[in-house]
């Protein structure tokens, strides 16, 4: 039975904390969509997703209405459109790009993701043309997300595919330099990537998943917070980890309770609840927060890496439960931009990049929006790309690059995308050069799985 | 299927009758209602059942925010669902 306690948590959660669920993603497979004809191929996907994803907004916007919670995007992911592409002869994938984001349109949806390749091994048919074509496509359109997976624990790294996504990810910047350089804002390069992950910009709908499903991803960095402030500083950090699971796990419940609701009314299956704690730039809703209020003076410090595992391992133990069926990407986030805390220890110089690479090898994701440089070289844009890419495949575990090139801006400067994607200063780089180690070309063989020290 | 409406805001004449009076009009049935009065402020919560509602919920759920703004309160109109989620196993 309820009680007014309990009602007058959750409100107090939604109302002051910043609870929302952060997106719902519908995932649509595009396998049948292939044709020798680019034509043919870009009628095939409007009408496919334009007829799946018809009612995802609507039905996305009654569920917030009636539980009352905030559902903050409503995101469509696809089949990597490299393999949609792979058939036909003329591969114009910048037409495929307009096609997909008329269909985003016309759905009403925030973004959709899947403008993708998966190159982790090599390149096959559609790879090539579709990764060339990134920098074009994202200038010409606003809700297209791209990712490229260059590598995996079992494929190793595709060091070609690191090269060119250096070069990609800079002319991403140019030419969207007259619009605060928002294209590699919408692109990442991951290793590892999950099939079913429901958050952009990394999302797209595996080979493996069903013809259409609907995925969750959860938020919620502020409810922690609010948890451990008023734990107060004398709890040992067992008793932190505590807190950190049971709050996941009321957050993770929400989840599950409106993909579930979600799937039902769309008569859509439910695939997965990502669990991940993410970050938005309103104060508040901040992973930062919560690792200073576990007691850093501020995010970047030395103890910040032991602090991240703490919360994100405690994130996950609490949310698995809670949820039927977990997946994506599942932990903390730490995109710089993103986050008003991060975003306050970058300006300080407190938080560097070196250290975010140590925080990468124990949270989710990766090095995720950080600005650099205008005049960053293709090949330290690379080398970054190499360095996450590997502490993925060793550590078995997701990491992703997305780093933006602040064209004609220096160290300390700032870039501003606005909404979601926030704002931020842009970070000093190590200086010194890999050009010789990024254009040797080649793959890293994958690691052992076994003698681990 | 029940929902959970709850109030607060200043304390003044009338407040439970104009919430239950919206209800009773589109056979909103109350089923519980606790309430206290901190100094002057109110705050209500009230479980109803929205089984024979007139009305769609979305409609009752704006009719309900629209009431409070009126009345220099702030009401929620929540489905139960999302509170049998987050607090019972």
């Amino acid at each position: 039975m309820l009680n007014a306690k309990d009602i007058l948590e959750t409100i107090k959660m939604i109302q002051e904390e910043h609870l929302d669920v952060r997106t719902i993603t519908m995932g649509i497979s595009l396998l049948d969509c292939c044709d020798g004809n680019i034509d043919e191929v870009c009628r095939k996907v409007y009408d496919k997703i334009t007829y799946r994803a018809e009612k995802l907004v609507s039905t996305g916007e009654s569920i917030e209405k009636e539980l009352g919670i905030p559902i903050v995007n409503k995101r469509i992911s696809i089949t990597p459109a490299a393999i949609v592409l792979a058939g036909c002869k003329n591969k114009d994938a910048v037409k495929l790009a307009l096609t997909l984001e008329r269909a985003a349109t016309t759905c009403g949806v925030n973004f959709l993701g899947g403008f993708s390749a998966l190159v982790q091994k090599g390149f096959s048919a559609g790879d090539r043309e579709l990764i060339e074509a990134i920098p074009d496509a994202l200038a010409v359109t606003d809700h297209i997300c791209a990712s490229v997976n260059v590598g995996s624990t079992k494929a190793g790294i595709n060091m070609d595919a690191v090269e060119l996504m250096g070069r990609i990810v800079r002319q991403a910047a140019e030419k969207t330099a007259d619009r605060g350089c928002i294209g590699p804002a919408k692109l990442v390069v991951l290793c590892n990537a999950p099939e079913d992950n429901p958050f952009m910009a990394g999302a797209f709908h595996g080979v493996g998943e069903p013809d259409c499903v609907i995925n969750a991803g959860v938020s919620g960095p502020g409810v922690v917070r609010a948890a451990l402030a008023k734990a107060g500083p004398d709890k040992d950090l067992g008793e932190i980890a505590d807190i950190i699971k049971k709050t996941a796990f009321k957050i993770t419940r929400m989840g599950q309770l409106v993909a579930q609701e979600a799937s039902h009314r769309l008569g859509v299956p439910f695939g997965i609840v990502d669990l991940s704690l993410a970050p938005t730039p309103a104060v508040g809703d901040s992973v930062a927060y919560i690792l200073e209020e576990i007691g850093l003076s501020q995010c970047g410090s030395h103890g910040t890496t032991a602090a991240l595992a703490m919360l994100n391992d405690a994130v996950k133990k609490g949310g698995v439960m809670a949820s039927s069926h977990v997946g994506g990407l599942s932990g903390a986030f730490i995109p710089v931009t993103e986050d008003a805390g991060m975003i306050a220890a970058a300006r300080s110089g407190c938080l560097t990049i070196e250290k975010l690479e140590a925080m990468t090898s124990v949270c989710s994701v990766g090095l995720d929006m950080i600005n650099i440089p205008g005049d960053t070289p293709a090949e330290v844009i690379s080398a970054i790309i190499a360095d996450e890419a590997v502490i993925g495949m060793v550590n078995a575990k997701t990491t992703a690059v997305r780093v933006i090139p602040a064209i004609g801006k220096k160290v300390g400067e700032e870039l501003n995308f606005g909404g979601l994607l926030g704002e931020g200063p842009v970070m000093p780089l190590n200086g010194a050069s890999p050009a010789v180690f990024i254009h040797r070309g080649g793959r890293i063989p994958a690691p052992m799985q076994s003698l681990k020290n | 299927m029940r929902a959970v409406i709850t109030v607060v805001g200043k304390d003044a004449v009338g407040i439970l009758a104009k919430v239950s009076g919206r209800c009773s009009d589109h056979r909103v049935n109350v089923i519980e209602v606790t309430q206290s009065i901190i100094q002057d402020m109110f705050a209500m919560i009230m479980m109803v059942d929205i089984s024979a509602s007139t009305i769609p919920f979305t409609e009752l759920v704006d009719e309900m925010t629209a009431l409070g703004e009126e009345n220099g309160l702030v009401i929620h109109c929540m489905h139960e669902d999302i509170f049998n989620a987050m607090h019972t196993i």
